[in-house]
């Protein structure tokens, strides 16, 4: 069961109040960008170095905005790192309380068995390929759903509300199109 | 202190996002796809309740506009919102509901989050040749908020009151919410329900 959109669209709103009270807008793609460098810099520790003002990268990425991305590579315990494990244990804590999901729901969600079955490999495949496009194109856009199209047009942002109609312009045919079965 | 902040705030965000539906494809899929509506509704309502809160907060002192952090416009931020709605769609996740979604047991949203590493580092990789195309280049002024807020350091793209016109805009989002109907659009089995 879902919390009633009422009720659910307050504490959300509230949750996005906080953060931008306290902190600062929530985000969250940024985040793969950070473990990318995290696990390229184990690999090879000459992704990421310390200069005299602050870090610097070997990819442009990271070394962009005066190495921004470079030193929380350095320093994964930073405030937007820790927000997104965070995340997790607040979703897993707040899914066991409910008492978990079932078996067939963690393997494939229901909606996906509706039109393409149980096949898990052709499951895995779609979301493998769907997270490469939707964090490649996050990244290219400089925030996702949680950064340009909430915190973003929260903020009356320009870029959130021009992020937010490239998104549903495209996830809306897609999502009418492969989720035509609704039983 | 700002760490405690993060994991407090991060495991709230995780929850709701959890107990709202937005961690399940299921709703994803069907807010998307128009047949159920209201995840969109929350959506809408949590944009406005927090854009309310947030300019009346910084009109009476309570939230210190320097919290503000506004992207910046331009082209790539169109086709990057493109390239993400598909994703989004095709998966049923987004970064923030997958990395939840994957917490709460659902095996796909780990595979999700793989496919998405590997999407941001081939981004990091091809990042010099989309900053030569121009299309990561300012438009519309970049920054900028739709009214000017006082002392937050953006232009307006109006003259007018960015505090009063992010009320103005909360409270619209929060009326949208209320009018959408619940679903758009027929299909055979709802109309044979009804």
């Amino acid at each position: 069961m879902t919390l009633d959109w009422k009720l659910g669209g307050v504490l959300l709103g509230l949750v996005f109040f906080l953060a931008v009270l306290l902190v600062k807008p929530i985000g969250v793609s940024t985040q793969f960008v950070i473990l990318d460098g995290i696990i390229g810099d184990a690999v090879n520790s000459e992704l990421v170095t310390k200069t005299e003002e602050g870090y610097t990268s070997t990819n442009a990425y990271l070394a962009k905005s005066d190495g921004k991305y470079a030193k929380s590579v350095a320093n994964p315990l930073n405030y937007s790192f820790v927000f997104v494990l965070a995340m997790m244990l607040g979703a897993f804590a707040s899914n066991m309380a409910k008492g978990g999901l079932s078996a067939d729901e963690r393997s494939i969600p229901q909606i996906w068995r509706n039109s393409f079955g149980d096949t898990q490999m052709k499951r895995y495949a779609v979301a493998f390929a769907g997270g490469f496009i939707a964090l490649y194109g996050a990244r290219l856009a400089g925030g996702c759903t949680s950064g340009h199209m909430m915190s973003g047009m929260m903020q009356t942002s320009l870029s959130g509300y021009i992020f937010a109609a490239g998104a549903f312009a495209s996830a809306v045919p897609v999502a009418m199109f492969m989720y035509r079965k609704e039983n | 202190m700002s760490l405690v902040l993060a994991i407090i705030i991060g495991a709230a965000f995780g929850a709701v996002l959890d107990r709202i539906g937005a961690t399940s494809p299921n709703w994803i899929g069907k807010m998307l796809a128009l047949t159920n509506l209201n995840l969109m509704k929350t959506i809408l309502t949590a944009i406005g309740t927090g854009s309310v809160l947030m300019f009346a907060g910084q009109m009476i002192g309570l939230v210190d506009v320097g919290h503000m952090s506004v992207k910046a416009a331009y082209v790539g931020v169109f086709i990057g919102g493109l390239l993400l709605g598909v994703g989004w769609a095709a998966a049923g996740y987004c970064p923030g509901t997958g990395v939840c979604a994957a917490a709460s047991g659902r095996k796909d949203a780990w595979v999700f989050i793989a496919g998405g590493l590997l999407g941001s580092a081939a981004y990091m990789v091809t990042y010099p040749a989309w900053k030569a195309s121009g299309l990561l280049d300012n438009i519309a002024g970049g920054k900028v908020t739709l009214g000017t807020v006082p002392d937050a350091g953006y232009d307006g793209l109006m003259a007018m009151s960015g505090d009063v016109l992010g009320i103005i805009l909360g409270a619209a989002f929060i009326v949208i919410a209320f009018v959408l109907p619940e679903r758009i659009g027929g299909g055979a089995m709802a109309v044979a329900a009804e």
